[in-house]
Parts: C-alpha cells; structure tokens; sequence
C-alpha cells in the first residue's frame, strides 16, 4: 500500500494535495450554522451532474409533436417519468435540486454579508463566487426550457424578449440567441447544449478556482479575525484546526441533515405546492395560448420583480429597458461589495447598528422583492395599503443597501474586536 | 446576530400577516379528499374513465398495462373489461376518436388527460365535473361554471340529471380613483351565482354522483403520476435510513470534536 | 476517560458511519443503473408478434421484426429438410446441445413443425444479419456443394437450413430459435410459448 502510495507520490502530488487542502489545510475553530453551505452547494453541484446525466439518456430536445399531438421533448419528460425505470425518482432529484442548489446559494451567500467574507484579501474569491451565481442562474434559465411546459415555453419568450429592449441591436440580438423568430425548435436544441455541457463545464471550472482562491487566502470566520495572524510554536495557525478530520465529520452530519430535508421534498412533496415545479408546466408549450401568469420560478423572482419595478421614463429612456438595466445592475451590484464596503470591522459581530439595520432592510427588501414576482403587478398594489408601489419601494431600498454603504459603514459605530477568536 | 435575524423576522412576519389578511378573490372550489391507497375507489375510477372518457379524450403518457399493475388486475380482466379502445396491453391510452373528427366535431380536439389532475388540481376537476348546468345559448346545450363556455357537453348527465344555475345581485363598493386622482367609494351590483338546482334528477343521488366523481377524480391523479403509489412508500424507508446514518454521523462528530473543546 | 476508550469509541463510530454510508451509496446507484435497463416503452414494443405464414410459398422465406431484430420463417421443400441430414457431418453442433433454442425445437429440425423454420436472423458471432441464400449449389456463388443456407457477409460463418453452423467459421453457435407458438395452422405467435400461450413473454 505505501508502495503504491510512493509510486504515485513520484509521478502525481497526491499526497501533497492531500496535506494541503484537507488534512493540513488550517481552518478557523469557530465556524458556525453558516459555514455549512459552501460545502453543501458542492454536493448539490454533484448531484446536479449525476442526474442529469442520467436524464440526458431519456431525453430528447426536440419541439416537433409526435403522433398523438405532444412535442416530443414534452412527451420525453413523461417517458422518463413513468417509461423508464426510476425515471421519476431521478427527475425529482434534478428538479429538486435547482432550487435546492438556490437556497444553498443564498445562504452562502448571506453569510458573506453577515460576516465581510467579501472583504481584502478575499475579494477576488468573492468575485469568483459572484460570476459562479451568474453562471448558474444562466443554467437554471436554459434548463427551465427543456421540458417543454407552457410555462418553460412563455419564461423563456418574456426573459429573452428583454433583450429586444437594448437600442440599436435588440431584435437582431434576440432573434440571433433564439434562432428564429419565436422561441422554437433552434431554441431548445441550443438551450440543450448550453444546459449539459458548456454552461456545467464553466460551473465546474469556476467551482475550482473558488476553492484554489479561498485555500490561497484561507476561510474568514464569524469574527472576522485573521487566524494567520497568530501563530503557534509549531507554525499553524492558534485558532485554526486541519479541516480533515474536524470539518468533514462536521460537514458529514450537514450533508445527512440536508439530504433529510431532500428527500423529504423528493418523496413527500416534490412539487412543494407549485413553488419547485410549477402547475402550468404540467401543459404542454403551446405558441398559441399564455398561461394566465407568467411566473419564473422562485429563485429568479426578486430580480423579476426588479425588472418590472420601475414605471417611469426618463432621462428619453424606455421604463421597459431601464428595467432591463436595473435588473443586470442588481446583480452585478454584489461584485463592488469589497469596495463598497469602508467598515473597519468585518463581521457583524462589531458592526454598530447602521449595518445591521441596512442588512436587515436589504434582506426584507430581496424577500418581499421575491414575493412580489410571484404575483400579478395589479394584485399586488392592493396588499397593505392601497396604490403603493412595493416593488418600487423595495427596488429603491436594495440598491440603497449598496449605493449608501460607504457612507453608513463609515459612520457606523463599531466595537473593538477581540485578539482571538470567540467560540461560543 | 441575533439583533439581525429579529430585524428580518419581524416585519415578513407582519408582511405575512397582512397578505392573508387580504386575502383574494378567486373561484370557489369544492375540496376533494382523494385517497390513492382505496383501491376500489381507483378500480371505479378506471372503469369511469376508461368507459367515458376515452371515447374523445387520450391519456397517450399511461399504458394499460401499467394500470393493470398498479391497481393488481390481472391481465385477462384487464382484457376483457378494460381494453376496449386498444389492441395490446401495452399499448397507450389512445381516444377512440381521432383527433381530427374531434377537432371537426367540438371546434377544439379534446385535450389529453394525463397530466390534467397536476395542472388543474384534484379540487378543480372535481368541481368542475360536478358544476356542468344546461345554457340553451352554449352550442352543445350545456356550460360550466368554472370552466365557462367549454366545449365539451355534459358527458354524464344521465347520471347526474340536469342543472341550472341561480344567480343573486350583490352589491359591491371598491375604492377606486377618480379623474383628478382622489379616491372614491363606487358601488355596482354583480351577478352571482347562488346555487344549482337540480331540474331533472338524474339516475344516481347527488351524493352517488359526488362518490362517482371523486373515484374519477383519484384515477385522474393517480394518471398524473402513477410514480406517486410508490413515492411515499420508499420516501419513508429512505428517511428512516437517513436518521439512523445521521445518528452515527452525529456521534462520529461528537467525538472528534472533544479535541477541541 | 483515557485516551483508549476514545480510540475505541472513534473507531466504532467510524466504521459505523463509513459502513453506513456504503450501504446509502449502494442504495442510491440502484435507481441509476436500473434506469438503463428496458424501458416499460421497449418491454411493450418487445410484445408478442403475430406472423400470417398462410401466404408464405414452400421454399421461401419471410421476415418480420420481433423486438427489434428479424425473425425469418423458412418454409421447407421436402428436398431441403432431406438436404439438413446431408450437412450434418460438417455442422459444429448438428444436435444443437450448444445452442439456444426452446425445448420444443431442439430436434434435428430445429422447429415445431418440421415444414417451418423459425429463428432469429442475427449472427451469432457479433451480430449482423446474414444473406439468405436458401437455393442449392452455385448459383449461391458458395460453390457446387452448397446445400442452401445463410452466409454471413461479415466474416463469412455459414448456417445450414435449420440454421445450424458450419464448422471452421467464427459463429460459434446455432442461430437462436425465439419462443413461439401456433396459433392456428396459418398463423404464428412469435414470443410466447406453446405452454403458456395466456401469458406474455418475460
């Protein structure tokens, strides 16, 4: 055995590798809930992977109808679903874990913002980290195509018909991304290509390099202390332990109890009343008939909402492509974080009160930006009180939380933060 | 950190609140209860849906054979009492009617059934099966209350008799804004519907037509998918599974962290 | 607690969950190799097949598909049946003990009725579906001792009438006879035996 072990040593670095990221890899002793979810997006990626993989063998892109008058692509999705052995049980999981995957996401990345991971030295991590969201809400677009439902159908016409709203090259751009002149056939076939193997190849490279760039720079912690800082003896870090076996038998109970939670949804309530698998995508594409809402799935709607905020033009702009560039804008908000950010503190732990109210505020603003997504825009206007425009209002407070932080983090109060780390 | 979690906390809380506070209109929808471990309500279910449905409509995703599993009926029975429309047992659920002489017949060809209970709900299609009343003005005699000017005619009204639809007048006041932008109070008197009654009683009672339905409504979302017999039973085995892997992994982590405490 | 009972208690927990968490993984690529056997859409289109031999001419021979490959039915001239005990010497299994076929047609003529031959039209080296060249001597273009057969274009193994391989060729064995049955003196049930005609094939 250790003569194997040599032999690959010789011609591969394993047991460096080995040594360096896991078992000598040094990680703060005090990582907490929020620590959990960096390692369990990796796990949904695998997931994600294997699975589809598996359904790729069964499904077809293909919108033509077949003999009994359903797109054949439509008509796949049920061949798995009942045809082919465990077919349902495999496309639960998929489809599970796109939102699950969000969730996950999210999560991580609210801990960035609760504990200043974006912060120096880590800002190219962070950046890393956000082209990894944009990656993945590009896959989780294209992937909606694929079953071909009213609803994946009607999605992608009204996302992609945004990109009529850009002057000059709109309607050139679009009917070029779409290959004809609604979406259709073309459509799907390149949205199946760019589903299952271009976009997933740069997720995964992209995954790499997160991982390469947070071992170079070493994991923040809830106190937002530099465990580098302070060495013992022996040259490791006082605060830190190896990750392996600390961190992987912690990670192992995660991963149990998010595939508790997992398999509860798969097997109990795969749809979760039309929130992971909407009830209108149970029909199948027609160019001829709209559902009555078009409604993206969850994790998109805060950025829906965004997009359908604003109701005014200005400055001789369309409202329909200012909308259009607040929603890129919200997203790319989060790159200018590490630079936005002038607290001498980073976690929230010394933070004074501004931030926290500003977090808290921005938290409620995505979140009621993701309920109003979901709902008709008239609708809406007649919750609480009436004809007050919420999406406006929360549109304004999420870019405030970004726009108004150098100022707020400057002259935020903050506490002095300890030497050591705190465990709790 | 705790401070934060209580400033996100309390005003969704009170968003949540306020949002079902208000409520919304919507159609009113009788609930179902549909239980897809009663066999004989699946049985009754098929032999409904096999013997009326199938006539127009196609459930072109569902094999008979798959049927004849699930629901344990051997193949000879399955043959004699259920293939009428198919030569094979593994042939689909095809209509009878092509799609064609529908499309000519109804104005619009008759839409397939096999996902019909996961798009609508069972609480639609029960309601909707049971709120057909006679509209002398609709072309095939009959309309439905929520699904209104639908093509297809009351297939089962020997069963259940003939209907008609009392409406009442309410008054309703809304805010709305008038010219200049100032809210006003408007009052309008709608039409709305009241109750059925029941013209020419049918064959079976109200309450063994309202059985019949709901039967043909488990078989609509047990051909919604079929997989759902088997999912919660293996569901229950893989989460058992789980805790019992999670107990090891807990105690696993346990002790190795007593290093570091 | 000294540092023994830990290791102790380390180690059973360990193998505990490493076991554990074999038998889940194991639990888990069940469904996904399954998922690449025979679809319930294969298995139905696997189903029986029905052929009408009632226009079928004696020394010709047709072909129907049976789950996706060809089943030829041969009806024999009493001069080709006498021409399978000719062959015999220079066939590699003549009492086809090697080969797979029903129980009902491992005879010398390899059917149920000598008058039919039913077998599936696949090689049994690796595959294809071999010429037919039923008439005898050279117009086979397989020599003046041709006695009627298949000729595998791919490597060249030879099948006599019963399709019986010859010896010295790469087919290894006789080509496989499928279950069937008659339904009636004109009609043959390819996939379901003469014993269990209710039921359909596995």
């Amino acid at each position: 055995m250790s003569n194997l072990l040599a032999w690959i040593d010789d011609r591969f670095p394993l047991t460096k590798v080995w040594r360096e990221h896991l078992s000598e890899y040094y990680a703060p002793r005090n990582f907490n809930f929020w620590y959990f979810f960096g390692s369990l997006a990796l796990l949904v990626l695998v997931i994600q992977i294997v699975s589809g993989i598996f359904l790729t063998m069964h499904y077809k892109p293909d919108a033509s109808l077949n003999a009994a008058g359903v797109p054949v692509a439509f008509a796949s999705v049920e061949y798995i679903m009942r045809d082919v052995p465990w077919g349902w049980l495999i496309r639960y999981i998929h489809s599970t874990g796109s939102s699950a995957f969000f969730i996950v996401v999210y999560l991580h990345m609210y801990r960035g913002l609760l504990y200043g991971s974006y912060r120096g030295p880590r800002e190219l991590l962070w950046l890393i980290g956000v082209v990894i969201f944009v990656a993945l809400m590009a896959e989780a677009f294209m992937g909606y195509l694929l079953p071909w439902g009213n609803m994946s159908y009607w999605g992608a016409q009204v996302i992609i018909s945004l990109f009529d709203a850009i002057p000059w090259i709109g309607p050139a751009l679009s009917e070029w991304i779409r290959g004809d002149f609604v979406v259709a056939d073309a459509t799907l076939n390149r949205f199946f290509a760019f589903h299952v193997i271009a976009v997933p190849l740069i997720l995964v490279m992209l995954v790499f390099l997160h991982i390469v760039a947070l071992h170079k720079v070493g994991s923040n912690n809830p106190d937002g202390i530099e465990i580098k800082k302070k060495k013992g003896p022996d040259g490791t870090p006082l605060d830190g332990i190896p990750f392996h076996p600390y961190y992987t038998v912690k990670d192992i109970v995660a991963t149990v109890v998010f595939l508790i939670l997992f398999a509860a949804v798969i097997f109990f309530s795969p749809e979760l009343g039309g929130w992971f698998l909407e009830h209108d995508n149970f029909v199948q594409a027609s160019a001829l008939n709209t559902p009555t809402e078009i409604v993206p799935l969850w994790y998109f709607t805060p950025f829906y909402s965004i997009l359908r905020a604003n109701i005014y033009n200005f400055l001789w702009i369309d409202a329909k492509i200012w909308g259009v560039f607040f929603m890129f804008l919200s997203i790319a908000m989060f790159a200018f974080l590490p630079w936005l950010d002038k607290s001498p503190v980073m976690s929230i732990r010394y933070r004074g009160w501004m931030y926290k109210t500003a977090l808290a505020i921005f938290v409620v603003s995505f979140i009621v930006l993701g309920y109003l997504g979901t709902k008709n825009p008239e609708q809406v206007d007649l919750i609480l009180l009436p004809n007050v425009h919420w999406a406006g209002i929360c549109t304004l407070t999420y870019f405030l939380f970004f726009f108004l932080m150098p100022i707020y983090t400057r002259l935020d109060k903050t506490r002095p933060v300890p030497e050591r780390v705190t465990s709790k | 950190m705790k401070t934060i979690h209580a400033l996100i906390i309390v005003p969704l809380f009170a968003l949540s609140a306020a949002v079902q506070a208000a409520g919304g209109p919507g159609a009113r929808l009788d609930p179902v209860k549909v239980d897809l471990n009663d066999q004989k309500s699946l049985l009754n279910g098929a032999r409904i849906f096999i013997n009326y449905c199938v006539s127009c409509h196609s459930a072109s995703f569902m094999r008979y054979s798959r049927i004849g599993q699930d629901l344990g009926i051997p193949e000879e029975i399955l043959k004699k009492q259920l293939l009428f429309a198919a030569d094979r047992v593994g042939d689909p659920m095809m209509a009878v009617m092509p799609r064609a002489d529908a499309k000519k017949w109804f104005g619009v060809a008759p839409p397939d059934l096999s996902l019909v209970a996961r798009a609508r709900g069972p609480n639609w299609l029960y309601t909707y099966l049971r709120s057909f009343y006679r509209d002398d003005k609709a072309p095939s005699g009959w309309n439905n209350l929520v699904f209104p000017n639908v093509a297809m005619p009351h297939v089962l009204y020997e069963w259940q008799g003939h209907q008609r639809a009392v409406y009442r007048e309410e008054e309703h006041t809304h805010i709305d804004k008038d010219k200049d932008g100032k809210p006003v109070t408007k009052t309008s008197k709608l039409k709305v519907f009241d109750r059925f009654e029941l013209e020419r009683p049918g064959t079976l009672s109200t309450k063994e037509f309202d059985e019949n339905m709901r039967d043909l409504v488990t078989f609509t979302v047990y051909l919604g998918e079929p997989a759902k017999l088997e999912r919660y039973r293996i569901g229950v085995w893989v989460i058992g599974f789980l805790l019992l892997l999670l107990v090891f992994a807990y105690l696993l982590k346990r002790e190795y962290w007593k290093d570091i405490h | 607690m000294s540092d023994e009972d830990m290791d102790i208690k380390r180690r059973t927990f360990l193998i505990g969950t490493t076991c554990l968490g074999l038998v889940g993984t194991g639990f888990v690529a069940v469904p996904f190799i399954k998922s690449m056997s025979p679809s319930d859409r294969a298995k139905a289109a696997g189903a029986p097949v029905e052929i009408d031999i009632s226009k079928l001419r004696p020394g010709d021979i047709m072909v129907e598909e049976w789950r996706g490959s060809p089943v030829w039915v041969v009806r024999r001239t009493p001069s080709m049946l006498a021409s399978l005990k000719e062959v015999e010497s220079e066939v590699a299994d003549p009492g086809s003990q090697k080969s797979k076929q029903p129980a009902y047609a491992a005879n010398v003529y390899r059917s149920l009725k000598e008058e039919y031959l039913v077998v599936v039209g696949i090689c049994t080296h690796l595959g294809c579906s071999p010429d037919k060249r039923l008439a005898a001597g050279a117009v086979s273009g397989l020599g003046d001792n041709w006695q009627g057969g298949f000729f595998c274009p791919c490597h060249g193994s030879k099948f006599d009438l019963a399709g019986r391989v010859y010896k010295n060729v790469p087919a290894p064995t006789n080509l496989v006879v499928p279950p069937y049955h008659y339904k009636d003196a004109n009609s043959i049930i390819i996939g379901i035996d003469p014993s269990d005609k209710k039921g359909a094939a596995a």
